[in-house]
């Protein structure tokens, strides 16, 4: 990409396409271009037709394993590649209300692992009496994916990584890379030094540590119109890096593809890089992942109660196929009984080794 | 036609070559892939050297294939740009190493 291709879309770059009134802030105009344009010549298959060569369409569920929560859309960042097209302007909260129903669920429900994610989970302000009432339902695995700079926003979340410890919390964390520069560009200036602050203080209360219980993962997800590469390497890369440059340590990094969606629909559009993207995507294709891609296991709920194959779909509102739309109505096992939402963004999640919440799948 | 002669699209179909001659493309393909494995040297290692090539050899489509795996595996445009470099130090330096030939011819020529 020649830097000068991007102007409005860098200018833009603190408010959300929402703010800015960008065409792509419609999710009728996104869900034209997917279903459009070189899908609808035929020059690339339909997503559909190309799980139903291995006997995958429609598209069902396993066993319900993850329920992933977004307590809201606002964010300290403006990410980008974000596809939540979150930022500080975005003002879908979940209520305290909401957050009620949720917990009834999460006392009921079969999944084994709470996902909480945004926007900036932190910033929701019931984030923590939520943290707190969830942690009590005694649930396996529990997530706050946190992009680590909110640690250091304010005086207020100084004390996160003690909260987390408290609770037992598994933090993820986004992290592009490990040299300034790659990380400043996709997330904003200064990012990069917040980041290894926050990481440092992480590992100061023992998250991250070689055989600590606090679980500190990474997640990479590159910095451009390209797909991750192998995820171990890139493991190591970051491991080598990380702990040489800055002594910090984590445990696992998770690769995943930017989808493309919302802001970073729009990046690929703008620097017209969508066609090759999507060929990219295509191309790697990889059967094997169809099995495991997250909308599988996972159940993903709206600030607002709805209810979603995952959190792609949730940003195009394409709710659950199924009876039961919304948290109130809550039925797991009416829920397993649905086929999944798809579209051509699905291929971002079969690509190469796979792409999930958790890293690849296959 | 396409109206050059290099379109950035036709990189995708390099495959199609297999279609006009199967068995020495596949082989080529073959080839090609196993090249590119871990082995003793990294497949990151294997990228910067393969985009070295790619300039040295003035390739339009591999500079576009080996910048993008390039970036998938992380490695940074001061990598990528150094490695270009050693590939532009090689070649001027063959270049330049022949100045050693019209020394000597000259030389041999004059009196």
């Amino acid at each position: 990409m020649e830097q000068s291709i991007l102007p409005e879309i860098k200018k833009a770059a603190k408010k959300s396409l929402k703010a800015r009134d960008g065409e792509l802030a419609s999710i009728n105009k996104q869900m034209e271009i997917l279903n459009g344009g070189i899908f609808a010549d035929g020059e690339l298959p339909y997503f559909k037709d190309k799980i139903a060569e291995i006997g995958h369409h429609p598209l069902r569920p396993n066993k319900l394993e993850i329920l992933q929560i977004n307590v809201g859309y606002m964010c300290n960042q403006v990410c980008e590649h974000c596809h939540v097209d979150a930022g500080p302007d975005r003002k879908e909260i979940m209520t305290r209300e909401t957050m009620e129903l949720c917990l009834e669920v999460i006392r009921n429900t079969g999944a084994h692992t709470l996902d909480l994610t945004g926007g900036a989970p932190e910033m929701n302000p019931n984030f923590r009496w939520f943290v707190e009432e969830a942690a009590k339902a005694g649930i396996k695995d529990f997530i706050v994916r946190s992009n680590l700079t909110i640690i250091r926003a304010n005086k207020k979340y100084y004390d996160l990584p003690e909260f987390f410890k408290k609770h037992n919390v598994h933090v993820v964390s986004s992290m592009p890379h490990y040299t300034r520069g790659k990380t400043d560009k996709q997330r904003g200036d200064g990012v990069f030094d917040k980041s290894i602050k926050a990481l440092q203080e992480l590992n100061a209360v023992g998250y991250g540590m070689p055989n600590s219980d606090l679980r500190l993962d990474l997640v990479y997800n590159p910095s451009g119109a390209f797909l991750p590469g192998d995820q171990m390497a890139m493991e190591r890369d970051f491991k080598k890096a990380l702990d040489e440059d800055f002594g910090i340590q984590f445990h696992n990094l998770f690769a995943i593809t930017n989808l493309p969606i919302s802001r970073f629909l729009d990046y690929l559009i703008a620097s017209d890089n969508y066609e090759d993207y999507m060929y990219a995507l295509v191309e790697a294709y990889n059967p094997a992942a169809v099995a495991n891609v997250m909308c599988t296991n996972t159940i993903s709920v709206s600030w607002d109660g709805w209810l979603y194959d995952c959190d792609f779909n949730q940003m195009l509102d394409l709710k659950v196929a199924s009876k039961v739309k919304h948290i109130k109505d809550y039925n797991e096992d009416l829920l397993n009984d649905r086929n999944i939402v798809i579209s051509q963004h699905c291929y971002g999640c079969t690509a190469g080794a796979g792409s999930s919440c958790q890293g690849t799948v296959a | 036609m396409a109206n050059s002669y290099y379109d950035p699209a036709d990189l995708r179909k390099f495959g199609k070559i297999t279609e006009w001659s199967e068995e020495i493309g596949n082989k080529f393909f073959d080839y090609y892939g196993k090249v590119f494995e871990e082995g003793a040297l990294s497949a990151r290692e294997k990228s910067l050297i393969a985009l070295a090539v790619a300039h040295v050899v003035k390739c339009p489509y591999c500079i576009d294939a080996y910048t993008k795996d390039g970036l998938q595996r992380g490695i940074t445009k001061e990598e990528m740009m150094e490695a270009v470099h050693a590939g532009a130090a090689i070649e001027s330096g063959a270049t330049l190493v022949h100045g050693v030939q019209m020394m000597n011819k000259y030389n041999k020529l004059s009196m």
